[in-house]
């Protein structure tokens, strides 16, 4: 290829990327501006560096061209002599750092705003699970605080290309976080395994969530709506698999869904507290097992060897109570065997394992009370 | 290489290669040592292109396809891990062999037998990182940045390997650091000022200063990690009292020093090239060198902008996002010193050039994303997103890799005695800057509008920038069959080289025949008017 030719290449491929870049939608290729003042201030900034990145872009790579053009040796240019220039140097030392410094001010500013919420309206608590997110709106009245899991509903089928995948393909789960408008909402980011982060790109907010440390991060929503992120660090397998979905919503309607929630606490909160006889933990716990363990351990604790083992007469199940609590709340890593913690309420747990320990010929006679499960779940 | 052995047959005593296998595993030679690594980099260049290409495939369209989520995380982890380790670094260490010696008039490395051990420990490393995709459990798949705990206590059990394989590449580029430094500031010709080195061995000096910091640092990272698996110790464990930021602090120290262990050679390469072809010389070269050095401190105090979302109080933030913004003005020098060296020249556009050029330009480009990512708000929206991904390909792609194949065609005619041919040459040129450009420029796009790293699928809106990476991504890794054709092709034959090989090209190496002799400077050389141009 002569070079002309080379040139007419360079020229044609870059219109070609600037041009497809413009014919798709801005909101396609661009930072997404979104709902809150912070995010907009922060798109704000990302424009202002990206065009000062352009300009000296154009600038540079303006001069190299020109350059590329006009001094070469095929059309006759003698190479000239010079090879410092002090003045010069200094200067294109200086420009930068000036550049710099009023990037530097909004940036600063920007940040400080970030930093500094003030009083929150809403305290939710974000952990991280491989491969969920939990959401606890906090109240100082133990009675009022809840918490649920949201994961991800994206049918398999669709994954693996058997159905269509429709919009909101890896973007929806079951249960979405709820927030009010117009309220500062806190969010207490944590985790309980490995590093999440929680990211939800039109709030502007990204926090990593680390076993052991609680990071607080806030958003303020203007307009109702639905918005959607993801998980932004990797945290094993299905790490593009925990979406996060955020319902805005007026204040309202989340004063009546708050009220439900509440509701709904309240009476697990009842029934956590009272005193259970053996016969009532016993008559919950059949259920439960019949509902959630009996795939695996079958109807009749018999299990499935060796993939399942068998509950009548195990070790665990007819041993010290402490280990058979440990294996149904935080499961064994590695098996089929899950942290039922994460997903039932002390009273499920607490019976089901009463029944395990006094079903199938087990015949151990102890009992576990809702109450000594939930000091063990919410952390002594 | 025959016509080397025939160089120095007349010699008095023997100073030839040995024949056969054992010339290359017994070999003290700078320059066999040299082709070693970069034969060794280039096999592993192919391997960590099949694993790009696995995963690009898997992102050619949303869904699964063709891997399960687990592989895929191996194969981005395998991926990082082997073209930073394996492709890249050994790379420049296998220039740094070639070239060092007969840059400043040197006989050979000055540790010759700590040359051939610090080679021949890496095949043996990378043997056993490869192995573990064949464990139990799988290969590790945490991420080339392997933050704990899903590297320790949720690891798969071939972490340990991994483990071990780091601790060898380590102790290889300790050990080619000291040679480097040793050779440098011992072996000079007499005349050959500091300050008349070429570029490329001053930015070695300070890469292999660099290496023999952080190297370290790496080493006790993942014996802490060791410590934490296997010995009941809680560095990094929370629920032992122990920190799993800690881990990224010290990661990161080691991290970012490594980033610029990547770039600093390669800017010697291209401060050699563009004044060959400009036909005029480097401009600014003291400044050169300051900003070198000034580049190689600063990248110590830099390392907690990978680090913006852990949490870090807003004095931190602010000194790291001030401190990281300063790398921006040395690396500005650098490059307007390149362009004010093309200016005024009388250019000519060889395959090396060509390189070269786009080197310049790809860099810079990745050095705006660095800059805009440097910016704490608007890097909460781009971490760990593609954005970050397309800001490190372009400047290790076009950024070290095009360094490294400008450097190959620019001193391939001195290791070979033999022209490339410059249409193939061009034509891989021209192939590997599209592919590039395809590859990566869209990673910018689906970045910004949302899409995370290390996902083995994506929700609909991202498709289009996928599949257009993907199928960039397939031509550059093809055209790279071009390249190994061209070496080979060159190797076997072709046009007989001059001494000079370029018109504009200066340094003494090029003072020596074509293909140069077995052993580099016998008696010292005397005329440092070829210095540096
Ligand atoms: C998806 C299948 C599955 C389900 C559902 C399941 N388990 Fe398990 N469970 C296992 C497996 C597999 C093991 C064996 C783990 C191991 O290797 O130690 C196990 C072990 C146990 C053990 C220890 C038994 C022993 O002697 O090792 C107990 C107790 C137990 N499960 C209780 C429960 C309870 C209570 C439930 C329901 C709330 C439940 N499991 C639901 C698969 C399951
Ligand atoms: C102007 C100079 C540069 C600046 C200001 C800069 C800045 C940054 C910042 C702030 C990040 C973190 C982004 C994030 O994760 O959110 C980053 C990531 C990265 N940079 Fe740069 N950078 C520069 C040059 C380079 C060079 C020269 C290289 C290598 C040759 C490099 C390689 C990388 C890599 C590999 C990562 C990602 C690591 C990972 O998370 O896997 N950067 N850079
Ligand atoms: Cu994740
Ligand atoms: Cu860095």
């Amino acid at each position: 290829m002569d070079k002309a030719g080379q040139l007419k290449w360079l020229v044609a491929l870059s219109s070609l990327l600037v041009s497809s870049a413009a014919s798709a939608g801005w909101s396609d290729i661009n930072m997404r501006q979104g709902v809150t003042e912070i995010s907009h201030r922060v798109y704000e900034l990302h424009m202002i560096i990206f065009g000062v990145c352009v300009v000296i872009g154009i600038l540079v790579f303006g001069t190299m061209i020109v350059s590329m053009l006009m001094h070469r040796k095929s059309i006759g240019a003698k190479s000239a002599d010079f090879h410092d220039n002090t003045k010069l140097e200094i200067l294109w030392t200086i420009i930068p750092i000036i550049i710099l410094i009023t990037l530097a001010v909004p940036a600063t500013s920007t940040l400080n705003a970030m930093y500094n919420p003030g009083e929150a309206d809403v305290n939710i608590q974000v952990t991280g699970h491989q491969w969920k997110w939990q959401y606890t709106y906090l109240n100082d009245d133990p009675r009022k605080q809840f918490k649920y899991t949201s994961s991800l509903v994206t049918p398999q089928d669709e994954i693996h290309n058997v159905a269509a995948k429709r919009e909101h393909y890896l973007l929806d789960v079951d249960n979405p976080l709820v927030i009010p408008v117009h309220k500062k909402v806190k969010f207490l980011v944590t985790s309980a395994d490995v590093i999440h982060s929680f990211w939800v790109p039109d709030f502007a907010v990204k926090k990593d969530a680390i076993p052991g440390f609680v990071h607080e991060t806030w958003a303020q929503v203007d307009e109702p709506g639905v918005y959607r992120g993801q998980c932004a660090e990797l945290c094993g397998k299905d790490h593009g698999f925990m979406p996060i979905v955020v319902r805005a919503v007026s204040q309202n309607e989340y004063d009546d869904w708050i009220a439900k929630k509440r509701d709904e606490a309240a009476a697990v909160y009842e029934i956590v507290g009272k005193e259970w006889t053996h016969d009532e933990l016993m008559q919950k716990g059949e259920e439960v097992y019949n509902r959630v363990c009996a795939t695996c351990h079958q109807p009749n604790g018999q299990g499935l060897p060796p993939a399942f083992p068998a509950l009548a007469g195990s070790a665990i199940a007819t041993g010290p109570i402490q280990g058979h609590i440990d294996i149904v709340l935080h499961g064994k890593a590695g098996t089929a065997m899950q942290a039922f913690g994460q997903q039932l309420n002390a009273a499920e747990i607490a019976s089901v394992i009463t029944y395990e320990r006094n079903a199938f010929g087990n015949n151990v006679g102890d009992m576990v009370q809702p109450k000594e499960i939930n000091a063990m779940m919410t952390g002594e | 290489m025959s016509a080397v052995i025939e160089e120095h047959h007349h010699d008095d005593h023997h100073h030839g290669p040995d024949k056969g296998i054992m010339r290359w595993v017994l070999t003290t030679n700078h320059k066999d040592i040299g082709t070693l690594y970069l034969w060794f980099s280039f096999i592993m260049f192919l391997t960590g292109g099949v694993m790009a290409l696995v995963i690009r495939s898997e992102l050619f369209q949303p869904g699964l396809q063709i891997v399960e989520p687990e592989f895929f995380n191996q194969m981005t982890t395998m991926h990082g891990l082997i073209m930073v380790f394996g492709a890249v670094m050994p790379a420049f260490v296998g220039l740094a062999n070639w070239l060092v010696p007969m840059m400043i008039g040197a006989p050979d490395m000055a540790l010759p037998r700590m040359n051939n051990y610090s080679f021949w420990i890496l095949p043996f490393a990378f043997a056993m990182l490869l192995s573990t995709l064949f464990m139990e459990g799988g290969a590790p798949n945490f991420g080339w940045t392997f933050y704990a705990p899903l590297s320790t206590t949720y690891a798969p059990p071939s972490v340990t390997f991994f483990i071990f394989a780091v601790h060898i590449m380590g102790a290889s580029s300790i050990m080619g650091s000291i040679n480097v430094i040793v050779t440098i500031l011992n072996l000079r010709a007499p005349g050959m000022t500091l300050m008349k080195m070429p570029l490329f061995v001053w930015t070695w000096l300070i890469t292999a200063y660099l290496l023999i910091a952080v190297m370290p640092v790496l080493a006790g990272c993942v014996t802490m990690m060791l410590m934490d698996i296997h010995f009941g110790t809680s560095f990094f464990n929370a629920a032992g009292g122990g920190d799993p930021v800690l881990f990224q602090h010290v990661f990161w120290f080691f991290g970012h020093p490594e980033v610029y262990i990547m770039i600093l050679p390669a800017f010697g390469v291209v401060s050699a090239i563009i004044p060959t072809f400009a036909r005029k010389r480097l401009f600014g070269y003291a400044s050169m060198v300051y900003a070198t050095a000034s580049i190689a401190f600063l990248s110590f105090i830099v390392w907690a902008h990978h680090m913006f979302t852990v949490g870090i109080p807003i004095s931190g933030e602010l000194y790291f996002m001030y401190a990281t913004m300063l790398i921006a003005v040395p690396t500005g020098v650098k490059v307007f010193n390149w362009v004010a060296t093309m200016w005024q020249g009388s250019m000519t556009f060889e395959t090396p050039m060509l390189f070269a050029i786009a080197f310049v330009i790809l860099f810079t480009i990745g050095g705006f994303s660095g800059l805009m990512l440097a910016i704490v708000p608007a890097d909460f929206q781009y971490h760990d997103t593609y954005f970050v991904v397309a800001h490190f390909h372009y400047v290790l792609v076009p950024g070290s890799v095009f360094s490294v194949m400008a450097a190959v065609y620019y001193w391939l005619p001195k290791w070979t005695g033999n022209m490339y041919n410059e249409a193939l040459g061009k034509t891989h040129f021209w192939l590997s800057f599209i592919g590039v450009n395809l590859t990566f420029f869209p990673m910018h796009f689906v970045g910004l509008a949302g899409m995370p790293r290390r996902i083995p699928d994506y929700n609909l809106q991202f498709a289009d920038y996928n599949m257009i990476a993907s199928c960039g991504a397939f031509l550059f890794g093809f055209s790279q069959l071009l390249f190994l054709f061209i070496v080979i092709k060159t190797i076997r034959g072709g046009k007989k080289a001059t001494d000079r090989v370029w018109e504009g090209a200066h340094g003494l190496e090029w003072t020596l025949p074509s293909p140069a002799p077995y052993h580099s400077f016998t008696t010292p050389p005397t005329n440092m008017e070829e210095a540096h141009g």
